[in-house]
This record gives structure tokens, C-alpha cells and sequence, in this order.
């Protein structure tokens, strides 16, 4: 905790326009997949205490859908597409006319296009972060999971449970067509990363 | 139906409960949640907690209910303080999923099943029987323990609910 107590304004500014670079380039991917424009709100960054993290999407039993992907290269970390489940019954009618029944519960092929569409914003997020540091980040193979957040997002979290109460994440959200579609990026870099980007990115701290 | 009091448990947090009370604690992960109980006072407590050991905190101001093998004593220590006997009691927990079925795991992926086993040896070493519990898997659960009469309700997105 100490470790982030000492970010300046200017660095978490920094942080910001990482997350502003990432979902940018996610939110033109996902306007390509579907042939409409996408909005993005102003990316958050925030040191939070665990307990808080679940209420960013509806709260800690929330269902929601979310795809995890490990990130792994120089700045390791973990991130996480969620979405609701109205936003991913949406997304799946839009993008490959699948009707998904109400109540029933999502099929393995929606399960399995619903990671897919997570990989790939996650995907051209990274890549466009990698660009832009010239730090090598490479995905694993993406997970897909729906239920409560709270469990989900407490995954994401052990690497900061050695060190403290409460983690830093990048969070971006996007919008398409007045809400009907909101979907949600975490990126929660490991705690040994923050000092990796700010150097690639000529932010020399102390 | 008279309405109980309600006893949050926060993640990587510990409550006690008497007088009818009842803990919960949402969205358990791979996190471990473990009821103790001594029936006879009725005298209830809840951890939730996050990691298996202390071992590898690099934090100076350790948060005991965050890790197995501080927060059982200390949720001990707590329950005692409150009139409970460690002799008498018993434990049931849930939780320690495995949220994501990666391939090619390493250690720390696997934290849920690392968890349990944490507890079931910090459990052992104080001598409290476990009756029963509801771990593993890959889903996450929210669960109520009554001080009353010591059950354990756990709810999953999949399974509904059900009572240990």
C-alpha cells in the first residue's frame, strides 16, 4: 500500500492515458465487429480497497460475464472484460444473430463467441499498450466465466493480497448507442509493473 | 418472520456473531469462508479469507483476516473473548474455486484448492472438527451462517441454494 501511496498526480495521469490508449484501440475494434460506432468514457484510475472493486460493476454479487486473460511478457498483469448479462445477450444477437434464451443459461458455442469477442478487444488492447511502451506483453489463452463479480474480480487480486488491502486498476468503459451495450475493461497491472511503464514511457520517478 | 441481524464479512475481513445474529460474506472465490460455531453458547464467527499463509506478505501491517494461518487464531481468540470454548467448536467452510480454468497453471493459480488445504491444517492443529463443507469447483458462492442453529447457506449463480 505504502508503494502506491506515493504516486504522484502526474503518474496516475500517465496510468490514464495507458487506459486510453488500450480501449481506445478496443473500442474501434469492437465499432469494426459491429459496424457501429462506440463511445468510451474517461478513463478511471483508482487505488481501491478489494471490497470496493465489486461495486464498479453493480456489486459483489453481480452476475456478470467476464473473460480473463493473464497478461505475461515485461509488465505482467491481469485483465478482465466484463460485461453484463443484458450487454452480452445484445452483443451476441448483433454480432452472429444468436437469439440466447432468457433464464436458460448461455450455450458452449455462446460461451466460446463471447470469449472470442473478449479476446479480441482485450487483444487489441494489449497490443496497442505494447506498441506504445515497447514493452513485451503477451495474453494467455483467454478464460470465460459468468458469475458473481465478486468472486471474478477477487481472482485478479493475489498479487496484491501480499502486499496489501487494496489494488490499482485502469478502468475504461464503453458504450454503444446510449447504453444499451456497456462493457467494462480492468487492467490490473502486478504490483512490480507500475515502475516498468512509467520508465518505458520516460516517466522517471525519485 | 422476524428479521435477523445481519453480520457483513468483507473480503479478507472476520466477524463474530451471538444473540441470533447471522455472518455473511458474498462473492467467495477462490477465496475460503469459514464458519465457526460453539453450539452451546452460540457463539458464531466468519473469515473470509484470501490467501493460504502469511509466509509471503510483504506488507509491514499485516491484515490477519487475510490469511488462513493468522486469521483462524485470531477469529479463535475473538469467539473465546466472546464466551465460546474452543473445545466446543466446529467448523464448516466453503469457497476455494478455481474461477478460471486456465492451461498451463502455475502455483498461483491454483489458490483455491491452496487455501483449503491451508485451513483444514490450521483447523487440525487447534483440534476443531470440520462438518462438513462445500469447496472446490470453478463458481462462486455467497454464504449466511446462522448463530442460532449453525447452518451454513451457501448460494451459487448455478446451483440455487442449498444448506450445510
Amino acid at each position: 500500500m505504502s508503494l502506491f501511496s506515493r504516486f504522484e498526480a502526474f503518474e496516475l495521469d500517465v496510468l490514464k492515458e495507458v487506459g486510453n490508449i488500450g480501449a481506445g484501440n478496443a473500442a474501434t475494434a469492437l465499432s469494426r465487429l459491429l459496424d457501429k460506432p462506440v463511445d468510451m468514457a474517461v478513463p478511471k484510475v483508482s487505488l481501491l480497497p478489494f471490497e470496493e472493486i465489486a461495486e464498479r460493476v453493480g456489486g459483489s454479487e453481480q452476475i456478470v460475464i467476464a473473460v480473463f486473460l493473464r497478461v505475461e511478457g515485461e509488465a505482467p498483469g491481469n485483465m478482465f472484460f466484463i460485461i453484463e448479462e443484458q450487454s452480452a445477450r445484445r452483443l451476441l444477437r448483433q454480432l452472429l444473430s444468436m437469439d440466447a434464451e432468457e433464464q436458460h443459461g448461455y450455450s458452449e458455442m455462446e460461451l466460446s463467441a463471447l470469449c472470442e469477442i473478449g479476446n479480441i478487444l482485450a487483444g487489441s488492447y494489449l497490443s496497442s499498450l505494447a506498441d506504445f511502451t515497447h514493452l513485451l506483453m503477451a495474453p494467455s489463452v483467454p478464460a470465460i466465466a459468468v458469475d458473481m463479480a465478486g468472486a471474478i474480480l477477487s481472482y485478479g487480486l493475489m498479487q496484491y493480497g501480499e502486499m496489501g488491502d487494496s489494488a490499482l486498476l485502469i478502468e475504461t468503459t464503453f458504450l454503444e448507442d446510449c447504453q444499451s451495450l456497456e462493457g467494462h475493461f480492468f487492467l490490473i497491472p502486478d504490483p512490480e509493473s507500475f515502475q516498468k511503464i512509467f520508465r518505458a514511457l520516460g516517466v522517471v520517478s525519485e | 418472520m422476524i428479521e435477523q441481524n445481519l453480520v457483513k464479512v468483507g473480503m479478507a475481513d472476520l466477524n463474530i456473531a451471538t444473540d441470533g445474529a447471522v455472518l455473511k460474506t458474498t462473492g467467495l472465490g477462490s477465496c475460503v469462508g469459514l464458519a465457526l460455531y460453539d453450539p452451546i453458547r452460540r457463539v458464531a464467527g466468519m473469515a473470509h479469507m484470501m490467501l493460504p499463509s502469511s509466509e509471503i506478505a510483504r506488507e509491514t501491517n499485516i491484515n490477519l483476516a487475510k490469511y488462513a494461518d493468522t486469521a483462524i487464531p485470531e477469529l479463535i481468540e475473538r469467539m473465546i473473548k466472546a464466551g465460546a470454548y474452543v473445545e466446543r467448536m466446529k467448523a464448516k467452510m466453503a469457497g476455494g474455486a478455481q474461477m478460471f480454468a486456465m492451461s498451463g497453471q502455475s502455483d498461483s493459480l491454483r489458490i483455491g484448492p491452496r487455501n483449503v488445504e491451508s485451513c483444514i491444517v490450521m483447523l487440525n492443529r487447534f483440534r476443531i472438527p470440520i462438518l462438513s463443507q462445500d469447496t472446490g469447483g470453478n463458481f462462486g458462492r455467497t454464504i449466511e451462517f446462522d448463530s442460532i442453529n449453525g447452518m451454513l447457506s451457501i448460494r451459487s449463480v448455478q446451483f440455487g441454494t442449498k444448506e450445510i
